[in-house]
């Protein structure tokens, strides 16, 4: 991985990964312990089934700025309660046309199977998506708020901005 | 002792809120007997100079309606907003950003673009467009400039209460009259609708089995929709399983699907993830290639499950590369 630490991209993207407990996690874990070395690109959270993935999460992630995201899960028919990772696939297909109309790459977000012994995988998968999303570059989604008050907001317009005090949080 | 003081206003919508007022029917002889209506430009010939007139906070309640997407509506909405004490967003535009919120797809280039050249019913020689500002003799006249972005209510001023619906049912509408007028309104901040989902209330809740798998995602212009069966199960994008109830369930008693206008229940942020999340999860197959099959039947993700809600969601708007970030 030192050829990605060497990268002329001076760009560290932030990647955010939801890895199953079972599967993905284990693989992770498994990689750590076998002091295999990979980009530090990725932030790992621990979910307990890629089926519990929701895609408010995937959402979440890249507003609050992250420049992708990663989903382990385990392998088709491998899953500990038996079809989650199934549901993901099919969220996961259906979010990835969203964000291909809304003009989000898709490099960005990714799903993989990764079995908990495949530690070798998990270091090539972050270490290709950390390169794939250095290409694409910061995705910047993240808005300051509006000024809710007293703001002349025709001489500035905050770039679509989010309101956090809204009934639905 | 004079009666509290009411105020309607109107920012990017189409009007059916304001209809929806006016079908309280009698009923709005209630609010006229409890309340003086002191602005109503759809209605009433106050204007910009009479609210400007008023001391701070002497409006007892503001309802409007409408996204914002431009810097009038912003304007007023921040006048409406320091001469009331409660502002209450009325209907799905205010509320989520609504159909106007879908301009968040495009840009305000690309929509002058489309609609003063490229669009086909547009003969536009000179190539005449807007213009903020101009010279004229007597001096300079302004217009109200576009934004980029449409947003809600709540993302330009503080919103104390939310009315949902496109545009909000007469009995939701009648409620928080009612709640007002008795001063038993609950916590800022609360969508004035019941908090549970539209299938709860659903006249077909009894056809819909407790779990569903669909090997089709279907289109109800493109087959004969069944008057008595749940929709969802004949392979209809029906929302109701995500969308709050409170409409009596008005389009499906036309036999159409739910479109979402009423918005999320409180639990969700973000309406269509939520929708995207459980109707993907429908689909009838553990076979990746089959999967996507299933899911390309869905016509339009973004327009489907944002229909009404894009400016409230986490997406907000289509992905713009830093270089068209600054622009307003």
């Amino acid at each position: 991985m030192s050829d990605i630490n060497k990268s002329s991209n001076p760009f560290n993207p932030r990647i955010v990964a939801f890895f199953c407990n079972w599967c993905t996690y284990t693989a992770a874990d498994l990689a750590g312990t076998a002091r295999m070395t990979y980009a530090p690109n990725v932030r790992v959270v621990r979910i307990m089934c890629s089926g519990r993935l929701d895609p408010q999460f995937i959402l979440k992630a890249l507003r609050d700025g992250a420049d992708g995201v990663l989903i382990g899960g385990c392998h088709p028919g491998d899953c500990h309660y038996q079809e989650g990772n199934y549901k993901a696939l099919r969220r996961f297909t259906l979010l990835k046309r969203l964000l291909e109309s809304i003009g989000i790459e898709e490099g960005r977000v990714r799903l993989e199977w990764i079995a908990a012994s495949e530690g070798d995988k998990v270091q090539r998968v972050i270490n290709e998506m950390t390169e794939t999303v250095r290409r694409l570059g910061p995705l910047n989604l993240e808005i300051p708020d509006a000024p809710l008050k007293g703001s002349v907001i025709t001489e500035h317009y905050p770039e679509a901005a989010v309101s956090q005090g809204a009934s639905n949080e | 002792m004079s009666k509290p003081k009411i105020a309607f206003y109107w920012c990017a919508s189409c009007g059916g809120c304001e209809e929806a007022v006016v079908d309280l029917n009698e009923d709005i002889l209630d609010v006229v007997a409890a309340f003086d209506i002191v602005f109503w430009p759809v209605a009433l010939d106050f204007k910009r100079d009479d609210v400007e007139a008023m001391t701070d906070k002497s409006i007892a309640v503001s309802f409007i309606n409408g996204a914002v997407r431009n810097s009038e509506q912003s304007e007023m909405v921040e006048l409406l907003r320091s001469k009331s004490q409660t502002v209450v967003a009325f209907g799905s535009c205010a509320h989520l950003g609504g159909i106007p919120g879908l301009a968040n797809i495009s840009n305000r280039a690309e929509i002058l673009e489309e609609v003063y050249s490229k669009s086909p019913a547009v003969i536009n020689e000179n190539g005449t467009a807007p213009r903020e500002e101009i010279e004229v003799p007597e001096g300079k006249l302004e217009l109200p400039s576009l934004w980029n972005t449409v947003k809600t209510l709540d993302q330009v001023i503080e919103v104390d209460y939310y009315l949902p619906g496109c545009p909000p049912p007469v009995d939701i509408i009648k409620g928080a009259i009612d709640a007002i007028v008795k001063g038993e309104l609950p916590p800022r901040g609360t969508v004035l609708a019941p908090d549970i989902a539209l299938c709860e209330e659903c006249p077909r809740k009894d056809t819909k089995p407790e779990k569903i798998l669909l090997k089709e995602y279907k289109r109800p212009h493109k087959m004969a929709v069944d008057p008595e069966q749940c929709l969802l199960i004949q392979g209809l994008l029906c929302l109701g399983i995500v969308t709050r109830k409170g409409c009596g369930a008005a389009c499906i008693n036309g036999n159409m699907p739910c479109t979402g206008c009423m918005g999320p229940v409180s639990q969700a942020r973000d309406y269509g993830a939520k929708a995207i999340s459980s109707i993907a999860s429908l689909a009838d197959s553990n076979n990746e290639k089959e999967i996507d099959e299933i899911l390309a039947k869905i016509v339009d993700p973004l327009g489907t499950f944002y229909r009404y809600s894009l400016p409230a969601s986490l997406i907000h708007r289509s992905y713009q590369k830093s270089s068209q970030q600054g622009e307003k």
